[in-house]
């Protein structure tokens, strides 16, 4: 590995010249059904229960879509509510803390819930930022094009418009809450661009914008005292008998203690998929990332859309072991680092779009076979990082990319001097539930917002637009439930729907794990020693 | 917490944790440095000076005596961003146990992000708001800080104020941005936008192919 560094010095000065051509249309439609992990057949299988039966989707995620109640509604008494509430979020991301903040600024009486800490998610660790319209040279009609033809034209209209309209005043919310945006001493937003972009529109915190916009909304969280539980995961929705949402059952990680909430609204900002490791692909996610809402809102009917399309970031770290799968921000790419091979040469265009990209790495190392063997057994390619200041000046990547420089420190490489082995990883669900305008999910009642909503990204998200996502439709989702809020009227509550789903599931319910599942499996686990005499009687279980 | 584990060289702390059995319920987050949720106090068996370091960073050393604080009470005040003031006068009225601060440094000493925790505090002490925002702005907020304090004192809490009152007082605001969304909202977007989303998938394909792409 360290030769190999060598070559990739030695072909620096030569590259540093070149520009890999564009991919045209119809190789870039060949590499992706050759190479992309969405495309391998054998990764995923059609459904066979549920609203959107017949469709494919990840062999894990089928699982857990498939899967078995945590609750038996026999033993649980609806009339024991807890919490009363118009709006339940659940997931308190950047999606849910936005919701929460909109709908009690509208009027609602908000109860905010999540499985982890208040701001855990995978919002804290986004890097590169947030995308916007609002440079006189740059227009959301233009951010509209750019979407669209990222996510290969298949993006829900009516999403995508919203999306770009609402996005300047997104900014303008975060920064009048005090977010330090990146900007010129005169106000101006200092804003970059990334893969698929035609206009420089990301707006961020040099590459801490997840974590400054988290520490913000969680601030403003406490500050409004909007009551909200930690270490609480719903683990099922209550609809009442007109069908409608209206309520959910959390459980306490800790305890194992049920919460009965009645609300009659329900905003499901449950986050991505990562932990699911689709196909054995490590994942840049945070822990917990375990498709959670898309379960609670597929067993009460909603409908999914886009489940068969995942975003696999190219520049995954592949060493050292300990940073395996996470992120390294598309920025690298942006300020000038170049991807090359064992050969020492560039093969691919740096900064296009992440599933182009992510298909060419894997088809250099898969069927080139001129990939770099990590000592841990891995394979990945060189992202040329010493070319960054070569480009822009000694210092550029200290500054722009200062929390990448830090995390390799605390593993002694240094990304200023050496380039870094790189690998696709599993990033992030580009579909999800299905939405309108406001969130609104096919079941009324309930809402989605943030990551686990599907349709405006299409089949491929753009850098930045994810962030976006999470503001826009969770304040509108805000505004919306509390608005809902007002004018439903709730029946009387009940878990039917468990009763039905485990009928509709008949002998699968036997082969089908329990979901949502939670939290991953990560540790190592004994062998099964129980005597048929001990369940139950330690605790453990 | 006093328990020895026998595990493989070369694993983070967080992941020693699981490979000994744990099923991480607090404790573990982001895993890559960015959330704060793995904080965690160790020694050495020969060095009982206290190691203040994130879980996911660092790597398990030989005989190694650790403890993960994924929780700490601390003092935050309550406050609205826009009745209140970015001067030092706010701060100690939000803050007022902050004139107990003694210097005493145990604070940047327990910082697993290797911040001037003390001389931010100084700084806020003395009402330079933008020296405090430019100081603690790494700080994933893991409490630390407020475990080590002897005066109870919550340092990452006062560092947000700084910051936030920074960000919204003491930063010019964007503009373009202001003007961006008036036009939004007088609709100058709206017939164009309409157009697009009418488009048939080949005229727009054609029009994203034909765009004029803006240098990086």
């Amino acid at each position: 590995m360290k030769e190999n560094i060598r070559k990739v010095e030695a072909t620096r000065e030569r590259r540093l010249k070149e520009t890999h051509p564009h991919l045209t249309d119809k190789e870039r439609t060949v590499l992706l059904r050759k190479y992309h992990p969405d495309f391998v057949k054998e990764g995923m299988r059609e459904l066979q229960v549920g609203p959107n039966k017949g469709e494919r989707t990840p062999n894990e995620l089928a699982d857990l879509l498939e899967g078995n109640s945590w609750i038996n509604p026999d033993k649980v008494n609806l009339s024991n509510i807890d919490y009363d509430v118009d709006v339940l979020v659940v997931g308190a991301g950047g999606a849910g803390a936005s919701a929460a903040l909109l709908a009690q600024e509208n009027g609602a009486k908000v109860l905010l819930t999540t499985k982890l800490r208040l701001g855990d998610g995978n919002t804290v660790q986004a890097q590169a930022g947030t995308q916007a319209a609002d440079r006189p040279n740059d227009s959301p009609a233009i951010h509209y094009l750019d979407t669209m033809g990222g996510g290969h034209f298949t993006n829900v209209p009516e999403l995508v418009e919203v999306l770009v309209k609402d996005g300047p005043s997104a900014i303008k919310w975060l920064e009048s809450l005090g977010v330090n945006w990146d900007k010129e001493p005169d106000g101006s937003l200092h804003e970059l661009s990334a893969g698929g972009m035609s206009r420089r529109r990301i707006h961020s915190v040099r590459d801490r914008t997840g974590l400054e916009e988290m520490r913000v909304l969680r601030d403003e969280i406490k500050n409004r005292q909007i009551d909200y539980l930690e270490f609480s995961a719903c683990v099922e929705l209550i609809l009442d008998d007109k069908g409608q949402v209206a309520g959910a059952i959390l459980i306490d990680l800790e305890t194992d203690k049920l919460t009965l909430v009645r609300a009659k609204a329900v905003v499901l900002a449950t986050g991505g998929i990562g932990c699911l490791h689709i196909q054995g692909y490590p994942t840049t996610n945070y822990y917990g990332t375990t498709a959670d809402g898309l379960v609670l809102a597929y067993r009460v009917g909603a409908e999914m859309i886009f489940l068969d399309s995942m975003q696999y970031h190219p520049t995954g770290v592949a060493y050292p072991m300990q940073m395996l799968g996470q992120l390294v921000t598309e920025k690298a790419r942006t300020f000038g680092a170049q991807l090359v091979n064992i050969d020492g040469d560039q093969f691919v265009l740096h900064l296009g779009r992440r599933d182009l990209v992510t298909s060419v790495i894997i088809r250099e190392c898969q069927e080139h076979g001129k990939g770099i063997k990590t000592p841990t057994g891995g394979v990945g390619v060189w992202l040329d990082t010493p070319m960054i200041d070569l480009i822009h000046g000694v210092g550029t990547t200290t500054r722009e990319l200062t929390t990448v420089v830090r995390r390799f420190r605390r593993f002694k490489i240094d990304i200023t001097k050496e380039p870094i082995l790189v690998y696709p990883t599993l990033h992030y669900q580009n579909g999800g539930i299905k939405i309108d305008t406001n969130g609104a999910t096919s079941v009324p009642g309930l809402f989605a917002v943030g990551e686990c909503s599907g349709g405006t990204h299409g089949r491929n998200r753009l850098d930045g637009n994810s962030t976006l996502e999470l503001f826009v439709f969770g304040r509108r989702a805000g505004r919306a439930t509390a608005q809902y809020a007002k004018e439903v009227k709730l029946g009387t509550l009940t878990l039917d729907h468990v009763r039905q789903w485990q009928k509709l599931l008949g002998h699968l319910s036997k082969i089908r794990p329990v979901s949502p599942l939670l939290l991953p499996r990560l540790h190592r686990t004994t062998p099964d020693y129980s005597s048929v005499y001990s369940r139950g009687a330690s605790g453990a279980s | 917490m006093g328990k020895p584990y026998q595990v493989p060289e070369g694993l983070t702390i967080l992941a020693a944790l699981e490979d000994a059995g744990y099923r991480l319920i607090r404790g573990c987050g982001c895993r890559s440095g960015f959330c704060g949720a793995c904080a965690t106090v160790y020694n050495l068996k020969n060095d009982p000076r206290l190691r203040f370091v994130l879980a996911c960073q660092n790597t398990v050393e030989q005989d190694m005596c650790l403890v993960q604080i994924p929780f700490f009470p601390a003092a935050k005040a309550i406050y609205n961003l826009e009745e209140i003031e970015a001067t030092g006068e706010q701060i100690l009225a939000l803050y007022p146990d902050l004139v107990s601060c003694s210097s005493c440094n145990l604070c940047t000493q327990s910082c697993p992000q290797s911040l001037d925790v003390m001389g931010y505090m100084s700084d806020a002490l003395n009402g330079d708001i933008a020296a405090v925002a430019k100081k603690s702005f790494d700080c994933v907020m893991c409490g630390l800080c407020a475990v080590r304090c002897p005066q109870g004192l919550a340092p990452y809490n006062i560092a947000l104020l700084c910051r936030r009152l920074y960000g919204r007082y003491l930063v010019p605001p964007a503009k373009h941005l202001e003007e961006q969304i008036a036009k939004i909202e007088a609709g100058a977007f709206d017939a164009e936008l309409e157009r697009l989303k009418r488009m048939d998938e080949a005229e727009l394909r054609h029009l994203y192919a034909e765009r004029e792409i803006e240098p990086f």
